[in-house]
């Protein structure tokens, strides 16, 4: 058989940190890194005695999550344990929720080639972090540091609605965007505060009952998570081709040798023995609750998006890229306030931002300037300030060493020259220094002129008026026929 | 009259009246402990010398006026599951044997900013799973009024500390009967309170949705006082409850006129001795003469209770002890080769028989493929329970049973035999499982010339109703006055 006789049936667990200040059931900072076990007390410690109080906040920011994701929110609900031993999980078991989440049956929109499609999410339950072993190299054991021990989660659980490793990573996007949105995680997945476990099957497509299928844990880049799938759907296929079977097993993907790797440890089925804490009473949330949040709600990606198509004329195709993330379109809005050109805002953020932040591998969150300077920036060009070809080096500025474009410009010396004398005296240099192009233009190459526009901003190195000199040039050209 | 026979209320009487000092009340306990420990071994941790030290200092800043106060400078004694910073909480556990607990529980803040003086923690059955307190890692606690008997358990050492004058009061642990059962074996007073009322933060669980701290005490009024210092809403126990502060001591009026007592006939079935019965039936009769009204009823869902209990209780501890596990405090075995094997040395090494049959108990029941049959359906029963005790309180004011079915045991004589333990509980476990209060105070010796109990049951957070019931029957049978622990026996 081939390839194409086989669906692909993925399923996403995707773990966000909520961006709370304290952890979920003590008054320790959630903050990232800091010396081991330093963002500790008894409670998160796991002493004995110590009783867990569940913070009020992580409810009311996996509500907004589950609002967001058009989920129905439980009027009841509760939190349950899951026992296993681990040494990062100092209580040995992790409250989380099982039977009764916060949130249940919702979905979110992706863009697929075949147009809009929804995922469907079974639920969102909120939970707590373990801690972090790290290796000692000094004694060659493993050391404990609990920092992490505590840090709110929220577990985003989809249906197996994913047929490909692209509508993983737009649907892991569009999570990561709306979670954004909604300033209920900073969802940095490189410190792991966004990551996801998938869960891949396949099946042939004239089969009803699905395959067997494996888990990947832990997965935190939009790249590893194609390369994971691409790869593990290849091996079952293969599996598969040659009259094996899947095992239904846990696998860790490598992303050095770009393959996955069954994870031995895992002995049986854990049978984590989930109870109803006892220690925690239930959730009850009223109507009028569920109504305040739901109105403080943010706007989403989606309607911002409708909006730049509207009020701004945006493509769709830009609108999608600058909506993706709220720190681009935060950007983006704040330097229209400065600058009211949106337009080239778009221009700026698409091509030259956009790029920037690919060379060098860059979250959008991670941009150092504002868009009170980038809005300044378009000023400054729009008034014939500075060229736009300064301005891209504005741009670089901004990105090594924020601040006001106005002082890098006078600061650097970048300040256009649009003086009518100084321009002359460049044209006139420049003409008489390449006779050939004087000729050639004459004989009506049009090109010549562009070159000898070339030469003059070589010459002031970028700095001079482009539009003066090309008035000037032509002029000059045109006096001598 | 010794300054340890005196009861706490009588202590602050002389205080006030400047006939005694605080440090002559902490020598003459001292004293004590330094004369009975060696019979009845009821301290895991003695303070003496801190004790001595810490009267001084409360005596000077006294006389200067720099401290007031009811109770600076009162002696308390505290069960080993109790944490106290700076002091060891062992649990009476090999696990915790040198644990040294980095933060106060609530209710020893609440006894430290007022002044108490702690003598020492208590022996236990190892994690207050016990009712003998034979399962301590450390020593068997004996029964001050025979040494040759268990002081009941787990808080056995809360109750013949306080028995054998050893500390005016002491706090205890209540899970399944771990106050009143061993109040009873002793002779003294023990409240188990509503669940909700004392915040749990602090008190090493057994079973979270059970345990709760209560006083054990020389009588009823010194009962209150105590319930006084602990009781109140605690924001770090989201399970205590919030309401308004209460003098318990306002409650004892003296006086059952018109009261409803519902007397179970369950709990005077088989099972129960037949000394106990007939003491108990004479209290009844005493109940009568003072004015109250006594209706027999049945409450047929207690047979199920027991068994709801332990699979409950167990379920609940084998989570709550996943976190002795060698890694960051506690017993760690000296060797082994992977991390499945540190787990499993330190666990079996670390807890004893009882404890591991519990926790094993409770992997089971929460099992999937059990989880339902056992866990599920107790906690069915549970509600049920709760519902029955529900619809009593709508009759009567107070419950009237036995603490125990039987007065204190032997040393060793249960001790192999597991079920036979648990049903030293049978009393007492339903209490548990509806969160109602319960106290137990001593109403009789039986032919053994030990001291029988009497439990009396109340509804919801209406601890005022079986305290004043108690005191009454207590001013009436005068118990303290007539017996007193003789420390008979004992191979010592």
């Amino acid at each position: 058989m081939s390839r194409s006789d086989y669906e692909v049936i993925i399923g996403l667990e995707v773990h966000a940190e909520l961006s709370t200040k304290t952890k979920i059931f003590c008054s320790c900072p959630t903050e990232f890194g800091g010396a081991p076990n330093t963002h500790t007390c008894p409670i998160c410690m796991a002493m004995p005695g110590t009783l867990p109080v569940l913070n009020e906040k992580v409810v009311e920011y996996a509500v907004k999550a589950g609002l967001a994701t058009n989920c129905e929110i439980s009027r009841n609900s509760k939190n349950d344990r899951k026992n296993y031993y681990y040494p990062d999980l100092p209580k040995s078991y992790q409250i989380s929720q099982f039977d009764q989440p916060l949130c249940e049956h919702g979905y979110v929109e992706i863009e697929t080639e075949e147009g809009k499609k929804k995922i469907r999410l079974t639920r969102i339950h909120i939970e707590e972090d373990a801690g972090k072993l790290n290796h000692d190299d000094f004694g060659g054991g493993s050391l404990v540091d609990l920092n992490r021990a505590g840090v709110p989660l929220i577990e985003i659980v989809s249906e197996p609605d994913i047929r490909s490793a692209q509508e993983a990573e737009a649907y892991m996007r569009k999570l990561k965007s709306i979670l954004e949105y909604i300033e209920v995680s900073d969802c940095k997945m490189q410190e792991g505060s966004l990551r996801a476990d998938v869960n891949v099957s396949v099946k042939k497509k004239t089969d009803t009952k699905l395959g067997t299928r494996t888990e990947m844990k832990n997965m935190n880049s939009f790249r590893s998570i194609v390369r994971a799938i691409e790869y593990e759907v290849e091996r079952q296929i293969d599996v598969l081709e040659d009259g094996g079977k899947i095992d239904q097993e846990t696998l860790r993907w490598d992303d050095v040798s770009g393959k996955t790797f069954s994870m031995r440890d895992k002995e049986d089925a854990q049978d984590y023995r989930y109870f109803p804490d006892p220690d925690l009473v239930a959730i009850k949330l009223s109507e009028e609750y569920i109504e305040n949040i739901k109105n403080t709600l943010p706007e989403l990606p989606e309607s911002r998006k409708q909006r730049y198509l509207e009020q701004y004329n945006l493509s769709e195709k830009d609108a999608n890229i600058i909506t993706a993330s709220k720190y681009l379109s935060d950007l983006f809005e704040s330097a229209i306030e400065v600058c009211n050109n949106p337009k080239a805002v778009n221009n700026w953020i698409i091509s030259d931002i956009s790029r920037i932040l690919n060379e060098t591998e860059t979250e959008p969150i991670a941009i150092p300037f504002d868009g009170n300077q980038l809005g300044k920036l378009v000023v400054l060009i729009d008034k014939g300030t500075i060229s736009s070809s300064i301005g891209k080096k504005v741009l670089e500025e901004l990105f090594e060493n924020p601040r006001d474009p106005e002082d890098i410009i006078k600061e650097k010396g970048w300040i256009q020259i649009s003086d009518e004398g100084a321009i002359k005296e460049v044209v006139s240099k420049i003409l008489e220094a390449n006779p050939q192009s004087v000729a050639d233009f004459r004989a009506g190459k049009d090109r010549a002129l562009g070159f000898l526009v070339g030469q003059a901003m070589k010459e002031t190195k970028g700095k001079a008026n482009p539009k003066m000199l090309n008035e000037m040039f032509l002029e000059e050209l045109k006096r001598g026929i | 009259m010794e300054i340890t026979e005196l009861t706490v209320h009588e202590l602050q009487e002389k205080l006030k009246n400047k006939e005694l000092t605080i440090t002559e009340i902490t020598k003459a306990y001292v004293n004590r402990i330094n004369e009975k420990e060696k019979d009845v071994d009821a301290f895991v941790t003695t303070l003496t010398e801190e004790a001595l030290q810490k009267a001084e200092e409360l005596q000077s800043k006294m006389n200067s006026g720099e401290i007031t106060g009811d109770f600076a400078g009162i002696p308390i004694g505290i069960k080993d599951n109790i944490c106290t910073k700076g002091i060891k909480t062992t649990c009476s556990s090999r696990m915790l044997e040198n644990f040294v607990s980095p933060y106060n529980a609530t209710v020893m803040e609440k006894i430290n900013s007022e002044n108490l003086i702690n003598l020492g923690k208590l022996n236990m059955d190892e994690f207050a799973m016990g009712s003998s307190t034979e399962y301590s890692y450390f020593k068997t606690t004996k029964n001050p009024w025979n040494l040759n008997k268990v002081p009941g358990g787990s808080s056995g050492g809360s109750a013949a500390a306080v028995a054998a004058n050893m500390v005016p009061w002491a706090l205890g642990s209540d899970t399944g009967g771990s106050i009143r059962q061993p109040a009873s074996f002793c002779g003294v007073v023990g409240l188990k309170p509503t669940y909700g009322l004392i915040s749990r933060y602090g008190l090493v669980a057994f079973a979270s949705s059970l345990d709760q701290i209560g006083p054990i005490t020389k009588d009823v009024k010194d009962c209150c006082m105590l319930l006084n210092l602990i009781a109140g809403h605690d924001e770090k126990d989201t399970t205590s409850e919030d309401m308004p502060k209460k003098d318990y001591t306002k409650c004892l009026k003296n006086d059952v006129k018109g009261l409803k007592i519902g007397v179970p006939k369950e709990f005077f079935g088989d099972g129960i001795n037949q000394e106990v019965k007939t003491r108990l039936e004479n209290i009844i009769e005493e109940y009568k003469n003072l004015g109250a009204e006594i209706e027999e009823f049945s409450l047929d869902i207690a047979q199920y209770a027991l068994a709801t209990y332990y699979i409950i209780a167990c379920a609940e501890a084998s989570s709550n002890l996943g976190r002795f596990d060698g890694i960051r405090y506690g017993y760690r075995t000296p060797e082994f080769s992977n991390l499945k094997e540190l787990y499993k040395k330190s666990r079996s090494e670390g807890f004893g028989e009882e404890v591991k049959r519990r926790i094993i108990l409770g992997t089971y029941v929460l099992s999937s493929g059990y989880y339902d049959a056992y866990y599920k359906k107790a906690q069915q029963v549970r509600t049920l329970v709760m519902n029955e005790f529900d619809k009593a309180f709508e009759k009567y004011d107070v419950i009237l049973t036995p603490t125990a079915p039987t007065g204190a045991f032997d040393i060793g004589e249960k001790s192999n035999n597991p079920l036979e333990m648990y049903l030293a509980d049978i009393c007492t476990v339903s209490v548990n499982i509806a969160g109602l209060p319960a106290i137990s105070i001593p109403v009789a010796l039986n032919s053994e010339g030990m001291p029988v109990g009497m439990q009396l049951i109340g509804n919801r957070f209406k601890e005022e109703t079986i305290l004043n019931a108690a005191y009454t029957i207590e001013k009436k049978l005068k118990f303290r006055e007539k017996y007193k622990p003789e420390f008979k026996g004992g191979a010592k």
